[in-house]
């Protein structure tokens, strides 16, 4: 076990899928000679050269489509993304090319592509660069998309997505990046598709992934404190889902709480609450309630965007409310 | 296409334009300070998030809208604090913006890279590179349309430049004869990648043939080349309603953002420390002093003067409160 930031688990990760597939290759602004703008492909250039760690200018949806293409020809591309908040510019490509290549086409060509880099707020950023786009990418039938939230996923299900034949989306984190973890040595891989019970409890679900996981091992730490025993349950992957790990800590606990980074309407958390309900609902022992960002625009003022986040505080007052502790 | 501007000798310069030139030396003076000022609050903690400073690049903003009427339109990238400021923004409101009070000129809520003063015509202020470029056209489309005979400068960055919306907008405005001018600001840089590296044509001003645009190299580091050659895209868009393309080659003395190295793998110290040799504030004061207009007691006391404004507007902001918690609810639809 070695201990590595987020950051250098990604970076093992690429560089070993690199070093593995010679058809692997990173495609995105500042990649090479800046070494990543959050330093996520440090070293990269001076291993593989600049045909495979390949610097672009600012054109997502051009150098996104040049992905697909590639794609097209027998490459694997990773196309980095600074942040998802540009990744919109990109959205024709990912959503009408890469996701439906192999249905329009009967079959015929398949995408082993990634699309990557930091989903969601950092600090002060404001409004545009604050959005967390999980829900939009997970509504696309023909892609899958992960949301690590510790280095070991963070290596794991990147790894996967590279491996994988199909379009994988892989959201990372800003505030993650720095984060320390236990990553196992030697060939570490995460299936995609698999939720990990990050706490184990009795008493109420927290569902969870990337950046709110230590929203709700907070509020883990907070409830147990009031003698609550809170389940922390990391998606990992929100599509796939993992459906059947979501019921069967429902079915144990009776209650859930989803906390999620996105906006409410239409979130992911809008669709676990349509699973649960649907298929646990006889074991519930109330409304599921979900924490999201408010649903507003994010402000740069601090106190603010605090009072926008998801937050412990919040997790833990709805816990308590599915509890009927208040 | 007109090749390079150059300054033209003036002999004697009239009392209007020597007054001009001190209000150029002054607003350049002002935003220098102002960004510097900025600089420490960021070190501070008092400003958060992205900040990006216009040091070096004041020429532009002041050269340009030294060009323009009041009721004109100015819209721009999240470099913006100089425009802002230029456009008649106040020192308060936009150091109050920076730090994030209720009395900032977005409320707080914009923060650094989104500063707004409709009434002024300040559009803006905007974060995703190239985005604003169609709509400052959009801009120009409404005055066009309303007949108003306003102005539209859109200021971007030359790595906007790469961005599909830069030429789709063009050509549009192109085709639609719209009263814009589209001022690149080419520093050279976009983050840490120079412009030669990720571009086919580096002479951004040629890109006006492939949409039968008039254009203008120009050089950023000289106010009184900058304000000449938008006075004549200004009139061309006032008179004739036909946009223009201005490349204004200028340089960042600072790092991309406040969180960005100075210099490092992309460029060198000295290369930043050769830039700065040329200098548009040295530049202009240094002219005013040639032509006898200004003398260095006179320039230490403007130099005071603006020092102080500018600490008055971060008092202003360290005083000024923070929005209500119930802002964060307001502003996302109008009733
Ligand atoms: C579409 C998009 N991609 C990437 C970014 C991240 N980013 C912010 S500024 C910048 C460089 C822009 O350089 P330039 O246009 O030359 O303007 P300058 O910063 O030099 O004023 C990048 C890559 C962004 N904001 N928007
Ligand atoms: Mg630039």
């Amino acid at each position: 076990m070695a201990t590595l930031t987020y950051r250098d688990a990604l970076n093992q990760a690429l560089r070993e899928e690199m070093q593995r597939d010679p058809n692997v290759f990173l495609m995105g602004e500042e990649v090479g000679v800046y070494q990543g703008a959050y330093k996520v492909s440090r070293g990269l250039l001076e291993e593989f050269g600049p045909q495979r760690i390949v610097d672009t200018p600012i054109a997502e949806l051009g150098f996104a489509g040049i992905g697909v293409g590639a794609a097209m020809g027998g490459l694997r591309p990773v196309i980095e993304f600074m942040t998802w908040n540009f990744a919109v510019l990109a959205l024709d490509q990912i959503v009408n090319s890469a996701a439906k290549m192999l249905y329009m086409s009967g079959g015929q060509i398949n995408m082993p592509i990634v699309f990557r880099g930091p989903n969601g707020a950092a600090l002060q950023l404001s409004s545009q660069h604050s959005q967390a786009w999980e829900s939009w990418l997970a509504h696309i039938p023909g892609l899958k998309v992960v949301a690590p939230a510790t280095p070991a996923d963070a290596k794991g299900l990147l790894k996967s997505a590279i491996r994988d034949n199909n379009p994988v989306i892989v959201l990372e984190g800003e505030m993650l990046y720095n984060l320390k973890g236990d990553v196992p040595d030697g060939e570490h891989i995460v299936p995609i598709g698999r939720a990990d019970l990050k706490r184990e409890g009795t008493d109420v679900t927290l569902v969870c992934h990337s950046k709110t996981l230590a929203v709700a091992l907070k509020a883990a730490e907070q409830l147990a404190e009031q003698n609550v025993s809170a389940e922390v349950l990391d998606l990992r992957s929100l599509r796939p889902l993992d459906e059947a790990a979501i019921l069967e800590s429902v079915k144990k606990t009776n209650r859930a709480v989803v906390v999620e980074e996105g906006w409410p309407h239409a979130g992911i958390g809008a669709q676990i609450v349509d699973l649960i309900q649907r298929d646990a609902f006889d074991d519930l022992d109330a409304p599921v309630q979900r924490i999201t960002q408010a649903d507003v625009p994010m402000p740069y003022n601090k106190l603010l965007e605090r009072a926008a986040k998801a937050s412990p505080e919040k997790a833990v007052a709805a816990a308590r409310r599915v509890l009927y502790l208040d | 296409m007109t090749a390079t501007a150059r300054t033209p000798r003036q002999s004697a310069p009239s009392p209007q334009l020597t007054e001009l030139h001190l209000k150029m030396l002054r607003q350049m003076l002002l935003i220098r300070h102002f960004e510097e000022k900025a600089a420490e609050a960021y070190a501070l903690g008092k400003i958060g998030g992205f900040c990006h400073l216009y040091i070096g690049q004041e020429a532009v903003a002041v050269g340009a809208l030294a060009a323009l009427r009041d009721d004109d339109y100015v819209i721009c990238s999240y470099r913006e604090h100089g425009q802002a400021l230029i456009k008649g923004i106040s020192a308060n409101a936009v150091m109050a913006e920076l730090f994030g009070k209720a009395t900032g000129c977005s409320k707080g809520k914009g923060g650094s890279m989104h500063l707004f003063d409709a009434k002024r015509g300040f559009m803006g202020g905007h974060g995703i590179v190239g985005g604003h470029i169609p709509l400052g056209a959009g801009l120009a489309f409404a005055s066009k349309y309303k007949g108003t005979e306003q102005v539209t400068v859109c200021f971007f960055g030359e790595a906007a430049v790469n961005i599909g919306a830069f030429h789709e907008t063009l050509n549009m405005a192109s085709v639609w004869k719209l009263p814009v001018i589209f001022l690149c600001e080419n520093n050279r840089y976009g983050m840490g990648t120079a412009f030669e590296r990720v571009a086919a044509v580096t002479d951004i001003v040629e890109h006006a043939c492939s949409y039968d645009m008039a254009a203008e190299l120009v050089d950023g580091m000289n106010v009184l080349t900058v304000y000449d050659a938008t006075r004549r895209a200004v009139e061309r868009a006032r008179k004739q309603s036909h946009p223009t393309l201005l490349e204004v080659r200028t340089y960042r003395y600072m790092g991309h953002s406040m969180s960005d190295p100075l210099h490092g793998v992309y460029r060198t110290k000295d290369e930043v420390e050769e830039q700065k040799a040329r200098d548009p504030i040295s530049h202009l004061a240094g002219k005013l002093k040639e032509d006898g207009v200004i003398d260095q007691a006179a320039l230490d006391a403007l130099d005071a003067e603006i020092h102080a404004e500018v600490e008055a507007a971060v008092k202003f902001a360290d005083d000024s409160p923070d929005p209500e918690p119930g802002e964060l609810f307001t502003d996302v639809l109008v009733d």
